[in-house]
Parts: C-alpha cells; structure tokens; sequence
C-alpha cells in the first residue's frame, strides 16, 4: 500500500517533445488540470488528476525532453520532476513514457535513460497507425518482453487505448514492473565494469552495473563517496579510468552509441516491413513542397501571418469595445449611487472597475492568438513557420519561433509574450519576450495620431505625417535588433543547445487540445496576471487621488480662475479642479520633482506627469493630457481642442512647450518605454519573477529616455 | 589518416537528395553532446530531406526520423557521401 499521507500515488507523463505527450495528458485528465509554475524557474508546472477504477491519481505532465542528461532550465525541471528532487516535489511512484511507434530510436534512448534510473515505467505506443501506413507492422508482445515493461498501444485520435492504458497504470502502481534489459558496452568497457563490480561486492557493497558505469564515468558522481572508505577500491576505479581513457571509452559518445546500438537492435527486432508503401513521399513531403517552397512556401506565409495579425489586430476589437462599453456602462451605473462618498465612487469606477476592464479587455487577442498558435501547432504548421523564418532570426539569437510572438507584439505584447511560450528553450524564450514590448503596439497608436496630427500634419503635411507614423513602427524594431544580439551575449546565461526542430507529419488539428489550450491561457491571465494588474491600477488610482485639495485651496482655485474668465462655466471650473487636483495629488508631485531631469528632453511636468498616469495603459495618456490641460479626461486623439491646448502650451518664460521636436521625442519615448503594467505583470508571470520585468522597464525607460533626449538636441542644432 | 580521407566533406556542404555517413565527431560541447544524443553518432547515415528557403536550417532522415539543424552548429561533423 502507499504511503502517502493522501493515500494518493503520484505519476508522471514523459516522452520525448512531438511524440503526442500533450494529446495523451489531455485525454488522461481532460479539463482537470492546474497549470502553475516551479518555485524559481520559468516553467510551467502542469498537473492533473487521473480517475482510475478503484482511486484517482495524481498525474505530472514533465515537459518534452531528449535526454535526461539535463542542460537547459526545462530539462533540468523535467529531470527534478522525475527524480522528486525539486522543492515540493516527490519521486513519482510510476512514469507513464510516451514512445512515438514512427521514431522508435531516439525514444528508446530517452527511455533506456529512465530505465537505467531506476524507476517503474509503463509505456504508452503513440502512432502505431501511422506506422502501419508506412507498411510497418510492430510486435509489441515481443518489444514488451524485451523492455520488461507492459506496452500499451494508443490512438490519440479516438481516445482508443485509453482504457487499456488506465488499466495498464493502476495494475502496475499495485504491482510495480522495472524494466529487465541490458545495454551491452564495448568489450574492453563491460570485461573492466565486471571486475570492478565483482570487487566492489568483495567488500559487501551492491552496485549495479549502470552504478559501476556511472561512478566510472563521472569522478563527480555522488556514488564515488561510497568509494573513500575504502582506498583500494578508489585506486582501482582511477586506474580502471586511466586506462579506459587511453582507449578511447571514457567518452560520453561511448554511452551514446551503445545506447543507439541496443536501441537499433530493438527496432529491428519488433517493427517488419510488411508492405512497401506506393511512394516514397508522403503526403506531408507533398504538402511539404508547396508550404516549405521559396516562392509559394513563403507567400503562404505571409498571407496566413497577415491572417493572424489582422485577427488579433482588427477583428478582436469589436469584442474589446463590447467589454469596454459593458464596463462604461457598470460605471454609469454604480455610480450615481456612491455620489455621496466621492472617495468610494471614485475608488470603485476609476481603480478598480478601470482596473478590470482594463485587464479583461486583453482576453479577446489573447484568446484569439492562442486559438491561431494552437491550430498551427496541431497541424503541423508552426514548425514550418520556424523553418522559413529560423535563418531571419538565428544570427541575431533569436529563432525560427520567434516570428509569430514578436508579430502578434505589434497588435499587443501581452498575447506576444504569453506566445513564446512556443519556444521549449528558456533562452530564447526569454530573449523573444524581453524585446517583445518594442514592437510598436496599438495602444501607442493615439499617442502618434494625437501628436502627428497636432505638429507635423499642420506644418509639413500629410506625407510627412505618414512617414513619421510610419517610422514610429520601426523605432522599436530597429532598437531591438542589436539590444537582443547584447543581451543573448551579455545578459541570458546558461549553456548553449543546438537549434532543434523537428517537422511532424500534417494533421487535422485536436480540437479538445485546442479548447484547452485557449481555456488555460486565458484563466492563467486573469487569475495570475490580472490579478496583479487591478492591484496595480488601484494603486495608480490612489497615487493621482491623494492627496486632496484642502477647501482653502479649492476655493483659491477657482476664485483665480473666475477672475481670468469671468464667463466660465460650471464644467470649466470642474475641468480646473481636476487639473488642480492631479497636479496636487503624489503623482503630480513626483511629476513635478523629476522636471529637471526631463529638460533636456523638452518636457515639462505636465507631460511627465501624463506619462506617470499613463502607466494603468499606454492609451490613458491622452485622457491624461486632456485633465492636465484642463479639457477634462473625455478627450480623444481625434478631439480638436487638445492638440490646440497643446500647440499654445507654454514653459513659463513664454516659450512654446512642444516643438514639432519635442513632439518627435515624446513619441519616441512613447515607442520604447515600458509604460504598460499589463506587460509587466505578464512578464513576472511568463517568467515566473520580478527580476525580468523589473529589468525591462529600466532597460525601457532608460532607452526611452536617452531617445527623447537625442531628439530634442537634434533639435536644438536645427535651431529649434 | 582514415582511407576514405579524400572524400570527407562537413555538414554544410550537403546538397537537397544527399546520403552521407558521420565519420567523426569533433570537439565536445553541450551543443555536440545534445545532437549525438539526437542519434547523429559516428557511423549514422542520413540523407538531406530539404533546405530551408533562406538556405538555413536542413532538415535530414536518421534513424528512421527527421529533424532540422542549423548548418553552423553542425561544423563539430565530418561527413562522408554514401550512395
């Protein structure tokens, strides 16, 4: 019996990436799933439960490895998953192993790794159909007699084997079978591993022949401690190792063969060609043809990239209005009722309903994106995708993968960066998500319209103004070019892996796969993400609420303003006093205390202060520059009375505030910082730490910064 | 050195339709360590599949499957034509 307090057994879902690993943890667990993160790493723990017959288990699905010999931050989780290693984990007490029937090689090495570790396996067969179309036929009988472990044949489409491979796992966590084979070594290599084992017995210690071996191979192995109470046998190890070096079989590559070697013997003993198939090429190197062409290939590409982007672009607005509009709507409606309490009404309509509004209005383009990236990535395509684009990006650190992330980034970072998910490799992975804020996004849209229409549009015309909306989109292309060459240099560490990718054969899409893909995504946004997003818009809200106005001031206020325009309405004076009162509040301070240090790049503590609020969301600055203005917060980039306000604004000696220079700044600036703490937050959860995107808004603002700066000096040596 | 020396060519100058056989594997790194333990060790034959449009990666069949790698991270193999 098990015992866990829980009366729970604990397994574990392995396999190599691509051999239908995901497809089979859907069908095991279905919508029971928890999706979390490793204490300290950027990888996703996913783990669901499993109803059996007679109890239900708990099921880790280890992210897709090769090896077990672990190199990157995912294999090393994997590994520590595994081996119950990882803080607050344990030793699964069954790994369920995925071999894909097509490659069966490369999977019987992974699994020939886990076998020799010492752990209870069951393995489930994945595409034994498609090996039958190849004209293949598989003993699995044989191949389960050979591994020692029962071999339960799947068909993910149809769930078929499902039963078989519950049954399969409940007998084997009542009565636990370790695989029964051996891998043979070169001679000189097994004659020197059995005398040692026979001596290390000698002295009434058990090794097993993989301990010999490891304990050979690697002087650092924890099994070499059990060798210093005994000097002899230390001696006949590192002599055992001397010579073994000198022939050449104290590589790693040895092991790697030898693996293969038993790995091929087993293939050829279980799968027999029956038939040969009509045609060497298959129906996905027929497909392959025309998606992976230079001409067709490529113009498919961006005709279905173009699909993706309008999309998550275009088409999900309508949905975001409607989400917006339903919480104008809310406001309006709880409003009036907490008139009496204004700190409360303007606690709940500006922080907090702002705050999840805001939130919620990214869910439709997340959704959509990862409704895109997994019918891609069901089909088959996604990988094709990398393999067009893998040459664009490679030189600068990036890969292949990339594209589809850094491209939905100029829709919205928070999709984007939630997207590079699709890279397995936690380097580039971080790399992609780093620069994906530059990519110009469509909440910087207002800002340009706004003060292109306001300074280049009515002095140089609209030519000009095209380009300069144009240029705009590539400021943070070009910056993030040579920033993510330095930081795959200098910042991301970590031991280098090559570039891998494998192309599967096509199929249609699974849609449950789908659906829960989409589901997890959006439920780990909300609650992860967004929660950190409404407690950081609350805290936005309070910063430009407090302090208040005493009545004093209030009255000074509008006692000054009636006498510079007697004709002054009511609203006016409410406009006056919003001013009033952001410019006192903690934000309008530390606006004002940080004007020095914007001088240089022509802005005063009005627009430093527009930019501060402008945090909750990039678009809110032109609301912002409204109140600040005095125009009220109902403004929009399409208004006429705020690029007027703008154009007459002045510093107080007189001189207009905004050149068409400073206008070309403030928009730079707007194009590099990180003033998005949506992106923020979804950063800390990508990544699963404050370290990233605390490092993205500094190494974002201060380009920001430094790009306002150069603008405005440029302008001073033109003379303006 | 080995008597087919003449022959021995790297990675990156297979074209599309190729067999070749690994003849050695050079200076170990984790990046070599990784494709060997893909399958690519001495003595493996494959045959290039297809080249990607801007020339980079290669997708190649060992072992009875396929995969895609980058030409410059492949410099580690010395290959050998095979009919």
């Amino acid at each position: 019996m098990s015992e866990r307090t829980d009366g729970r057994y604990l397994i574990a879902l392995v396999g190599n990436p691509n051999a239908g690993k995901t497809t089979l943890f859907n069908s095991l667990t279905g919508s029971h799933q928890k999706v979390g993160n490793y204490a300290g790493v950027t990888v996703e723990k996913v783990s669901g439960f499993l109803k059996l017959d007679l109890m239900t288990v708990e099921c880790i699905d280890v992210p897709g490895q090769y090896s077990i010999s672990a190199v990157s931050e995912d294999e090393m989780v994997a590994v520590g998953v595994i081996e119950g290693t990882l803080p607050d984990t344990r030793r699964p007490d069954l790994l369920v192993c995925v071999l894909d029937a097509t490659n069966l090689e490369r999977n019987l090495y992974f699994f020939s790794q886990l076998a020799e570790a010492g752990h209870s396996i069951v393995a489930a067969m994945t595409m034994v159909d498609r090996l039958e179309q190849s004209g293949n036929e598989i003993d699995l009988p044989k191949m389960s007699n050979l591994l020692g472990v029962e071999i339960v044949p799947m068909v993910g489409h149809k769930d078929k084997g499902l039963q078989e491979l519950k049954d399969a796992i409940e007998r084997n966590l009542e009565s636990p079978r370790k695989p029964t084979f051996e891998i043979g070594f070169p001679d000189a290599l097994e004659t020197r591993m059995a005398s040692l084992r026979e001596r290390v017995a000698r002295v009434g210690i058990d090794f097993t022949k993989a301990d010999i071996r490891h304990a050979l191979f690697n002087p650092d192995d924890p099994f070499n401690r059990f060798l210093d109470d005994f000097p002899e046998m230390k001696d006949a190890f590192s002599d055992a190792r001397q010579q073994l070096g000198e022939e050449g079989l104290l590589k790693p590559a040895i092991e790697v063969q030898s693996r293969y070697q038993w790995a091929s013997v087993v293939k050829r003993a279980v799968v027999r060609q029956v038939k040969t198939p009509k045609s060497e090429r298959t129906l996905t190197d027929k497909i392959d043809l025309v998606l992976t062409h230079r001409v067709f290939g490529l113009g498919i590409f961006v005709v279905l990239m173009y699909l993706v982007f309008q999309s998550i672009y275009t088409f999900a607005q309508p949905i975001m209005n409607g989400i917006t509009f339903c919480f104008d709507w809310l406001k309006g409606e709880i409003s009036p009722h907490l008139a009496g309490v204004p700190v409360i009404q303007s606690l709940i309509v500006d922080g907090i309903l702002s705050g999840v509004g805001g939130m919620l209005v990214f869910l439709p383009q997340i959704l959509i994106l990862f409704l895109f990236i997994a019918v891609l990535e069901g089909t088959g395509y996604l990988a094709r995708a990398a393999f067009l684009m893998d040459r664009l990006f490679g030189w600068c650190g990036l890969n292949g993968r990339a594209f589809i992330p850094l491209l939905s980034s100029f829709a919205c970072a928070i999709p984007g960066i939630m997207a590079a998910r699709v890279m397995p490799d936690r380097n580039s992975r971080l790399a992609t998500i780093l620069i994906a804020p530059l990519m110009s996004c469509s909440a910087r849209l207002p800002v340009y319209l706004l003060l292109i229409g306001a300074f280049i549009q009515p002095k140089y015309g609209a030519l000009w103004a095209g380009f300069a909306l144009f240029a705009m989109h590539l400021v943070g292309l070009f910056v993030a070019v040579p920033l993510v060459w330095f930081l795959n240099r200098k910042v991301i560490k970590g031991k280098r892996l090559p570039f891998l990718l494998e192309l599967p054969p096509y199929q249609w899409p699974k849609w449950r796969d789908v659906w829960i893909a989409m589901y997890f995504r959006g439920k780990i946004f909300v609650q992860t993400a967004g929660t950190i997003i409404v407690f950081m818009s609350i805290l936005i809200w309070g910063l430009s609420y407090f302090p208040r106005l005493s009545q004093e001031d209030r009255t000074a206020v509008s006692s000054t303003y009636k006498v510079s325009h007697p004709e002054a309405t009511k609203q006016d004076l409410k406009k006056q006093m919003d001013q009033a009162q952001l410019a006192n509040s903690v934000l309008g301070r530390f606006g004002k205390a940080i004007e020095p240090a914007f001088i240089p790049a022509g802005f005063d503590w009005r627009i430093t202060t527009s930019i501060l609020s402008a945090f909750p969301a990039r678009e809110t600055v032109v609301p912002s520059l409204g109140i600040i203005f005095s125009l009220g917060g109902d403004v929009d980039e399409h208004s006429s009375d705020l690029p007027k306000a703008l154009n007459e604004a002045t510093w107080p000696n007189g001189k207009p505030l905004f050149t068409p220079w400073t206008a070309i700044g403030l928009m730079v600036f707007f194009a590099l910082c990180a003033q998005c703490m949506a992106t923020l937050a979804t950063v800390k959860r990508e990544t699963n730490s404050w370290k990233w995107p605390l490092f993205m808004f500094t190494y974002m603002t201060t380009l920001a910064y430094l790009g306002a700066v150069l603008v405005q000096q440029i302008g001073h040596l033109f003379g303006s | 050195m080995s008597a087919v020396g003449a022959l021995e060519m790297s990675f990156s100058k297979l074209q599309k339709g190729m067999h070749a056989r690994i003849t050695s594997v050079g200076s170990t790194s984790s990046e070599m360590d990784r494709l060997q333990e893909m399958g690519l060790t001495v003595g493996t034959t494959f045959r290039v599949i297809k080249v990607a449009p801007f020339g980079d990666p290669v997708e190649i069949d060992l072992r009875g499957y396929r995969l895609c790698l980058r030409k410059n991270e492949t410099k580690g193999f010395e290959v050998e034509p095979v009919e």
